[in-house]
């Protein structure tokens, strides 16, 4: 691949990624485009570039994560820049200040991209108001994780080779989860058919609003569609019960051969993981190569976030507004 | 007193909800009472007025009665105290507000009450007077000695932010409180259905990933206290009333004859929930903003009277409780120094009548409360409000009065705005005065 860090701002004029609504579907093929190149490279020995040399990336993460940060850490790693990750307990962020106060001190440093997460909704852009440089939003509360949506839309369109016009079924828990939300609105935006299917108590309030179809049965919800989207059952954010028991979900909602079967013959299965085997994904399907990309999904994370990192790191100028 | 602090508005639009009356005319001040007003009053020949004031233009009025503030004092005078909130509410146009009993200490005893009138006394400002907490430390479950505090001079009962969920707690407030002939006031929302709720519930709620409450949330309790209210006999009011459902259940429980009364706030007739726009903290109110048919409905509500009053609902919030991410920060809105313009709206859109929008602001939260003040008659009061009823401003919270700049209203063109205030004849606010 060639060297594009001359692009132009105009192409992606956005100084943070904060979510995917609001992007033009022009944006996201960008996105996506240059995130296929790194993934050639990212095969090759050499994996290294110096497309950000001396930039620095900071993870910082309000709330666990081993794969996502893991991902931002390499894909900064990869294209040269130097990554600090910083950890900070979602104990000592019970008084709401520090998240600014850590965004002050943070700035001062500064850095060139911050990778947020964080466990509340729009943290991440009242964090983004606070600081000089480009913030790329790694997850915030149930709103959006845009780069999960990007990698996932990469793995679409490198098996299938598009996006619009696809059934894409996401299954599960969708009122907690960011990965549905930041999905909906890519695929939405790139010409998919969008379904959620999901017992009422795990969809959020008028989500066909957001232009999905609604089911409430796996079978019906399966029927006919290219992807198979399931997500994690949230049971660290689950406060009252929002499912009788982990049983009767998995009977009804839980992904299996049988379920599958209604779906088309080839459609792909997808897992933003970590998976809950048994809960949501009957494991042996998790694991079969023939079917599942979750493996895939991973690795094109990595390439997702080179592009993401790249764009923005080009766009911001270095640490200034524009 | 002597007679000295004479004062004659010349040619003010004089404007009387409880009589009625709109018409050009004059009003003479005469120690701290209304002496007479009227048309043409005669010109005192022998000693003249320490002030006549040329009114061509403006509107005088009677000073508006807030019956929902929360004072901060005592308890977290960084917010708010009484003094800084007394301004406010003079700037504002505002004469007499009532404050909810959530202090910490709660005002949920005698002594409580008194520190409230000892400093209103000291601080000299507008008039201040005090809820009671309906039950001991707003806890929902004992009674507070309803009957001493009203003695005292608690205006009415009320858990403040709290709903009051126990059926039978309910039942024994207004019954008992029926006794000594006291409002009850409830702030109507399910606790359990509004859980962790952050806004609406509803399409923005949604997009933004933030939980929500549910609008029913707030009529089932209203429609729950009707009943009690049918079966006990008491009086009922309802705070702060946001949806279409609610002003609609209100409406119906006064074609029935039951003794209840409701009042809104500002946010919720001239907002909706899209004010909340992109995690907007200042928006995060309680109850929260509603939809735009629910506005409608509350507007509705105001114009043919089921909703009688509207109050500030100042709740004074300090940086670091605003300035977080939207779960995590405090509901709630000062309002003293919009509560006229925003309310003004209501006449300058062609809904309601100026007569009647200053209605709800003063005799209508007056008489719920029993108060003798929002009327201009001769030997009232003098709590007065001089206002311009066109001037055109932008809110700018950072330059409100009140410790406090959280407002959802900031950078809001409006129209109309107080000049003057008098509270017993004396000027409290002079907007020329204070620049």
């Amino acid at each position: 691949m060639t060297e594009k860090t001359a692009r132009s701002n105009l192409a992606f004029p956005h100084r943070h990624l904060l979510g995917i609504e609001g992007l033009s579907p022009d944006e996201i093929t960008l996105l996506l485009d240059l995130s296929e190149a790194y993934v050639e490279q990212n095969r090759l020995e050499d994996k290294k570039k110096s497309t950000l040399r001396g930039r620095t990336l900071i993870n910082l993460f309000f709330e666990t994560s081993t794969r996502t940060r893991t991902s931002f850490e390499l894909a900064g790693k990869r294209l040269g820049a130097d990554v600090i990750n910083m950890s900070i307990a979602t104990s000592s962020i019970k008084k709401g200040e520090t998240l600014l106060d850590t965004a002050i001190t943070l700035n001062a440093m500064h850095p060139d991209v911050l990778v947020v997460r964080h466990p509340y909704s729009g943290a991440v852009k009242l964090l983004s108001e606070k600081v000089n440089c480009a913030v790329i939003n790694g997850g915030d509360g149930s709103h959006e994780h845009p780069t999960q949506a990007l990698l996932d839309a990469l793995t679409i369109r490198r098996r299938l080779g598009r996006l619009s016009k696809l059934t894409v079924a996401i299954c599960g828990d969708v009122l907690h989860s960011r990965v549905a939300r930041s999905n909906i609105h890519l695929l939405n935006t790139m010409g998919a058919h969008v379904r959620v299917v999901a017992p009422p108590t795990l969809l959020p309030a008028s989500i066909g609003r957001l232009g999905v179809e609604v089911f409430h049965d796996m079978r019906e919800g399966l029927r006919g569609c290219d992807i198979v989207m399931m997500l994690r059952l949230q049971t660290e954010r689950m406060k009252g019960s929002f499912v009788p028991s982990i049983r009767e979900y998995f009977h009804f909602f839980g992904l299996d051969y049988d379920k599958l079967s209604v779906a088309k013959e080839d459609a792909l299965i997808m897992h933003p993981g970590p998976m809950n085997r048994g809960i949501e994904i009957d494991s042996e399907l998790a694991d079969d190569v023939g079917r599942s990309v979750i493996q895939e999904q991973v690795e094109m994370g990595v390439a997702v976030r080179m592009a993401c990192l790249e764009t923005l790191a080009s766009n911001g100028v270095v640490g200034s507004a524009r | 007193m002597a007679a000295q602090a004479e004062i004659a508005f010349r040619n003010a639009r004089l404007l009387d909800p409880a009589s009625g009356l709109d018409q050009v005319g004059d009003l003479v001040v005469r120690d701290g009472l209304i002496a007479a007003l009227g048309p043409g009053l005669p010109r005192n020949a022998e000693a003249g007025y320490k002030e006549e004031l040329d009114c061509t233009g403006m509107c005088l009025a009677p000073g508006l009665v807030d019956m929902r503030v929360q004072l901060r004092e005592p308890g977290e005078e960084h917010k708010e105290t009484i003094a800084t909130a007394s301004d406010a509410a003079a700037a504002g146009g505002v004469t007499a507000m009532v404050c909810l009993p959530n202090t910490n200490p709660v005002i949920d005893d005698v002594a409580g009450i008194e520190f409230v009138a000892r400093r209103a006394r000291e601080v000299k400002g507008v008039k201040v007077f005090a809820y009671g907490a309906l039950t001991r430390d707003l806890g929902g479950k004992e009674l507070t000695e309803i009957g001493l505090l009203a003695e005292t001079g608690a205006l009415a009962f009320t858990d403040g932010e709290r709903t009051v969920t126990d059926s039978l707690v309910m039942r024994r407030a207004l019954s008992y409180a029926s006794t000594f002939g006291v409002t009850v006031i409830q702030h109507p929302e399910d606790p359990a259905l509004a859980a962790e709720g952050d806004m609406n519930e509803g399409e923005i709620a949604t997009r933004l990933g933030l939980s929500g409450i549910p609008d029913c949330a707030e009529v089932m309790i209203i429609e729950r206290d009707l009943h009690l209210v049918a079966l006990t006999g008491g009086r009922y009011h309802a705070a702060h009333i946001s949806t279409a459902a609610s002003v609609e259940a209100i409406r119906r429980a006064k074609a029935r004859g039951l003794a209840v009364s409701c009042d809104t706030a500002p946010p919720y007739f001239a907002l909706n929930e899209t004010s909340v726009g992109d995690y907007r903290t200042f928006a995060k109110l309680s109850p929260p903003l509603r939809s735009e048919e629910d506005r409608k409905a509350v507007v509705a509500g105001l114009k043919d009277g089921t909703i009688d009053a509207i109050a500030s609902d100042h709740a004074p919030h300090d940086q670091d409780s605003k300035r977080v991410p939207f779960s995590q920060a405090a509901f709630g809105a000062v309002g003293l120094e919009t509560l006229l313009p925003v309310s003004l709206e209501l006449c300058h859109n062609g809904s309601m009548p100026l007569l009647e929008v200053l209605a709800r602001l003063t005799q209508g939260p007056a008489n719920i409360l029993g108060l003798p003040l929002g009327r201009m008659e001769a030997g009232a009061p003098a709590d007065l409000v001089l206002f311009d009823p066109d001037r055109p401003w932008t809110i700018d919270p950072d330059a409100f009065r009140s410790k406090s700049k959280n407002s959802p209203f900031d950078g809001r063109p409006v129209q109309g705005r107080a000049l003057r205030t008098f509270v017993g004849g004396r000027t409290l606010f002079d907007r020329n005065g204070a620049g």
